[in-house]
């Protein structure tokens, strides 16, 4: 919980298109590079990146290696009704990350 | 007598320089396919995303530094011109290099309850190139931007040190 970081804001209007941000400390290692001894560092990425608003997929993102370590990624929602942002993070070991956030829309 | 005596000294070279580029295209010939295989290009990876269908420019902006110092995160930014209603919205946004060791970026899927086609995210890339942006829309039809940069130090491939 506390490797991932969401920016969404607590309050809207209905209708706001609001901002979202989402990282997650992540070393995205691409399988490309050689460590000290000569050997091939084996590949490690988050593969997937969802986000739901109340349960429904709003946006969703598919990484390859050229992702930057620790992966940002931004958009944008309609804030409809106030509900719950969650986020999920899952990388090529099937580890699970999660975060959320609430919104309050008035 | 005299003629092929006059011929030979010139014949021979261009001989020679013809063997060479045999040779040379030879080594072309045999390089290619190897390459193709260690990468596909960027318009196979694009076609793969698009399903052979075809991509027009426009409608997207694609907007990257045009030079930068560390290629290890390099920020990226596409938006497309949409609506983004039931009716017409982008569905997809795919994100395309042309020299790193593999063609994709990041593929992104997005709908009506974004309410505005943009993205921003991190990217490394390996050497300056150019990046390449597609968007699918709601209607089957497909749209691209291109930008180039500048990288002054690479990522993606550096040893540990």
């Amino acid at each position: 919980m506390t490797r991932a970081l969401v920016s969404v804001p607590p309050a809207a209007k209905r209708g706001e298109i609001v901002d979202v941000r989402a990282m997650i400390a992540h070393p995205m290692e691409t399988g490309y590079r050689m460590g000290p001894n000569g050997a091939e560092i084996p590949r490690d990425i988050i593969t997937r990146f969802v986000c739901t608003y109340d349960g429904a997929e709003v946006f969703s993102a598919e990484f390859f290696p050229a992702v930057s370590a620790n992966p940002f990624v931004s958009f944008n929602l309609i804030a409809t009704e106030s509900g719950t942002l969650a986020f999920e993070w899952t990388d090529d070991k099937g580890q699970i990350e999660t975060a959320s956030a609430e919104i309050v829309v008035s | 007598m005299t003629e092929p005596i006059a011929l030979e000294p010139a014949g021979g070279p261009s001989l020679g320089r013809r063997a060479v580029l045999a040779g040379g295209v030879g080594i072309l010939v045999m390089a290619l396919p190897l390459r193709a295989l260690a990468r596909p290009s960027l318009e196979q990876a694009v076609a793969s995303f698009t399903g052979g269908a075809p991509v027009s420019a426009g409608r997207v902006r694609l907007t990257v530094p045009p030079l930068v110092e560390n290629g290890n995160a390099v920020g990226v930014t596409v938006e497309v011109e949409s609506p983004m209603t039931d009716a017409a919205h982008v569905s997809r946004i795919g994100l395309f290099n042309e020299k790193n060791p593999q063609a994709d970026v990041a593929i992104f899927r997005l709908g009506p309850r974004n309410g505005r086609a943009r993205i921003s995210t991190r990217i490394r890339l390996a050497t300056s190139q150019t990046l390449l942006a597609v968007a699918e829309l709601s209607d089957g039809t497909y749209w691209s931007s291109e930008a180039n940069v500048i990288v002054t130090l690479a990522a993606c491939i550096e040893d540990l040190s």
